[in-house]
């Protein structure tokens, strides 16, 4: 199967190419205030790490640690700054001064539907979640989101009932919460979201006719005697049939 | 931003560049795949499986005299966190009874209670976090299913028997690849956004092992926008399905006749135990890479610590494959702060290429991950040819500019917005400038016993997701679990809730948990570590011992942190964040 090798690592060390070692930075150490309790903690930490540093083991306020979960929104000010920012506490560094507090949940009610009975519709925004068009275009919403969505764009599209839009805007929000907290009209922004990603999903993608066809094929059992075949199979012709195998480019 | 010291290395990056976008562009393999030999080779000198004191015998249980990886050893020579003695009047009296009891509240969970619903039974999730807080959720790449027309199920099942060194129980994968499609569809149905071509049909781009492109993805964000949809429909059906946040279980409940009854659940608010009868019990629990098993980073949730193993096994589970851990090849090493953080195997399969310190190709990029991961350990470690780093980490380049390269400008702006996004917080632009990734904990290759129905030894039990053994042998393919926990989740719920309309149950028992303390007590171990874990503690060491100072008989908050974790942690090579 392999032909031609690529020339070994080593042979390059002979260009006595030397790469510079890393220097060690120095730790710094940084104040912030953790729910008002004042705690001194590497400058290097997020948000997260800077909290278990102190000793408290996290229980509501983690949850992936990576970005994807949206469990460890985060409000803070910073010194001199009168702004209240937002960051998820598992991404977000600290820096000296902060002053923070973790929202790990954002009290709020889904709509509770059916989607199969529904209708990738604007009425259908409108019957569950109404308080979007009290929208006062503040976009307070799009400048909480620690993701930098444009938030207040997508319940703009919402309202104009633009489901693909707003799939397209909301694709990649976390469901933190911390945009239906600020914002002044009340609007529950990432729970729209997902309702407009899954109309999208069930009524307004493209039909994939390939898939139609691979389905009927396993439900007829076209592949069953392959199956068969295969399995059993032992496992040096099975080793020998798999690097043999054609890899498509 | 990358410090200075690294300049040299990514301009060497920069020089190679041009003639491996030529190589990738001539339709070629860019490096030449290892043949059977070699890969054979590289897995026993450099993966940490086969590192000295990587795995260790287990004394007791259903898998006795076994080798198992050292750490799962250890949380299952363990202590349990209740006293069955002082249970029993609350085994009498339940604090709750459902038709179905559904321990884990990620994808395979809600995929069972869907099913269960629509096979007109009601059940109950309970879980360690919230709903969704899984590894379910962090998937980034995609999910293998053979839609193409070039593409078919049997290919996807030699594949994934390849890649799982033909080990894995072939019933399984049958299943696994013929149910491929339909979950394709059923999601779809569900409301899941696929990346399509323009005509409709499925976008499909390779991963690690894969013979036909096969991956199908939502952008990078494949995970969390299948667990935010679950989800959603979960709670579309508060009447059918109840939830149960923050109350992890512990234990198992058996009856009399040795059937699972349901579980013991422990309240991380309120610290009481919680007793559920359950007519049938689906553990779907997930993995165990907040073990930090050989001390490694993980990409894994915060509650990954292999509760439903412990369970299953000191209820009498036999255990599959446990001896084998999968490291992701591409986590992130630097900037420290996203150490151990889940470079998706997509930015591979859409053309990304690692590279050693002088910017050559060094492997195949597409290996299966046992493969690429054992040979970027080997580029580090014996031929030194890493990027070193200052919190004492090795990488290799992930080159991932090649991309837009390769497929045009935006492309990696679209298909990779978490990635970009991830790294933009650091001042790094991986439209321009590659990523350094080092191997990282990410996936339990074995688990706990099962059939094609999901089904365990223990009538009654049926798991599904990462917690089971079986199907991926000792080692797993991009994309097959995101389908495990789709297709086995929706299995569990379909055969757990069919065996639920006829069973009859008898009292519930703690009696296995006495059982299993006596047997380790006649093996002689001793130990102070008491499993399921529940979450892993990363205060400094120094208050760690100044917890651990508490008296007391009772687990009390946080004592259920009392872990091995304190004496290595911070001290290890590999390091521990994220």
């Amino acid at each position: 199967m392999t032909s031609k090798r690529a020339a070994p690592p080593e042979a390059k060390k002979d260009e006595a190419v030397e790469l510079p070692t890393p220097v060690n930075p120095q730790t710094r150490m940084v104040t912030v205030y953790i729910m008002g309790k004042r705690a001194v903690v590497p400058e290097h930490a997020t948000i997260m790490r800077a909290i278990e540093y102190t000793g408290v083991q996290i229980i509501r306020g983690a949850g992936c640690r990576e970005g994807f979960c949206g469990a460890c929104g985060t409000l803070y000010r910073l010194p001199g700054d009168y702004r209240i920012h937002t960051g998820l506490a598992c991404t977000t560094l600290v820096k000296d001064g902060m002053s923070l507090t973790q929202i790990p949940a954002v009290p709020m009610e889904k709509a509770i539907y059916d989607l199969e009975q529904i209708e990738a519709t604007v009425d259908t925004i409108k019957k569950y979640y109404p308080a979007i068009f009290r929208c006062v275009s503040c976009n307070t919403c799009t400048k909480t989101c620690p993701q930098g969505l444009q938030v207040m764009d997508y319940v703009n599209a919402a309202m104009r009932g633009d489901i693909a839009e707003v799939m397209d805007l909301s694709f990649d929000c976390v469901s933190c919460g911390l945009c239906a907290l600020r914002c002044p009209a009340e609007i529950v922004q990432h729970k729209v979201g997902i309702l407009c990603r899954r109309l999208y999903g069930r009524y307004l993608r493209k039909e994939s006719r390939e898939l139609d066809v691979r389905i009927d094929e396993i439900r007829n059992g076209v592949y069953d005697a392959e199956y068969a075949e295969m399995m059993a199979m032992a496992k040096e012709a099975l080793s020998e049939q798999y690097y043999a195998r054609d890899i498509e480019a | 931003m990358y410090p200075e010291y690294m300049h040299e290395s990514l301009e060497l990056a920069a020089k190679t560049r041009p003639a491996r976008l030529e190589l990738a562009k001539s339709g070629k393999p860019v490096y030449p795949p290892m043949n059977a030999t070699e890969r054979e080779d590289v897995l026993a000198k450099f993966h940490p499986d086969f590192t000295s004191g990587a795995r260790s015998k287990i004394r007791i249980g259903p898998n006795k005299g076994e080798e198992l990886t050292t750490e799962v050893t250890e949380i299952l020579e363990a202590h349990s966190m209740v006293e069955p003695r002082l249970m029993d009047i609350h085994l009498r009296k339940p604090d709750y009874e459902t038709d179905l009891l559904i321990i884990g509240g990620g994808g395979a969970g809600c995929w069972a209670s869907i099913t269960a619903m629509q096979n007109g039974i009601n059940s109950m999730i309970v879980t360690k976090l919230r709903m969704g807080d899984a590894n379910t959720m962090m998937s980034e790449g995609g999910m293998q299913a053979a839609v193409a027309p070039q593409d078919s199920p049997t290919r996807h099942y030699l594949d994934a028997l390849g890649g799982g060194h033909f080990e894995n129980k072939p019933e399984l994968v049958r299943v696994l690849t013929e149910d491929a499609p339909q979950i394709v569809r059923e999601l779809e149905n569900l409301g899941v956004i696929w990346d399509k071509m323009d005509d409709g049909s499925m976008q499909v781009l390779h991963g690690g092992g894969t013979s036909r492109k096969r991956m199908v993805s939502c952008r990078d964000y494949i995970g969390a926008i299948i667990m935010r949809t679950l989800m959603d429909e979960v709670k579309n059906h508060p009447d059918k399905i109840t939830v149960r946040e923050f109350e992890p279980a512990v234990e198992l409940l058996l009856d009399e006749k040795g059937q699972c009854a349901g579980a013991i659940l422990y309240s991380l608010d309120t610290e009481q135990f919680l007793t559920v009868k359950a007519k049938a019990t689906v553990i779907a629990t997930g993995g165990f890479g907040r073990l930090h098993i050989r001390g490694f980073a993980t990409t894994n949730h915060y509650g990954a610590t292999g509760d439903g193993l412990v369970m299953a096994y000191r209820a009498g589970a036999h255990l599959k494959f446990m001896d084998s851990v999968q490291y992701h090849p591409t986590g992130a090493v630097f900037p420290e702060q996203i150490a151990g953080f889940l470079i998706t195997e997509k930015i591979r399969g859409a053309g990304g290429q690692p590279l050693n310190k002088f910017g050559d190709l060094f492997v195949f990029p597409r290996e299966p991950r046992d493969i690429e991961s054992a040979a970027i350990i080997r580029e580090c470690t014996e031929r030194g040819l890493g990027v070193d780093t200052f919190a004492g980490r090795s990488g290799v380049w992930l080159d991932s500019p090649l991309i837009d390269m390769i497929h045009g400008e935006g492309y990696t702006k679209h298909q990779f917005p978490g990635m970009v996004r991830q790294f933009n917080r650091y001042g790094i632009d991986i439209t321009k400038l590659p990523m350094l990734v080092y191997p990282s904990l990410h996936y339990q290759n074995g688990g706990i016993e099962i059939n094609e129905r999901c089904e365990t030894n223990i009538p009654g039990l049926y798991v599904a997701g990462e917690a089971s053994g079986g199907v991926h042998g000792r080692n797993r393919l991009m994309g097959n679990s995101v389908l495990d926990y789709n297709v086995f989740g929706r299995r569990a719920g379909m055969y757990a809730s069919e065996y639920a309309k006829s069973v009859k149950l008898g009292n519930l028992s703690l009696e296995h948990v006495s059982a299993y303390a006596r047997d380790m007590s006649c093996a002689g171990i001793q130990t102070d570590l008491v499993s399921p874990l529940i979450l892993p503690s990363y205060a400094p060491e120094d208050v760690k011992l100044q917890q651990m100072a508490r008296l007391g008989n009772t687990p009390a908050r946080h004592s259920m942190l009392r872990t091995r974790f304190g004496r290595d942690e911070g001290k290890t090579a590999h390091g521990k964040a994220g």
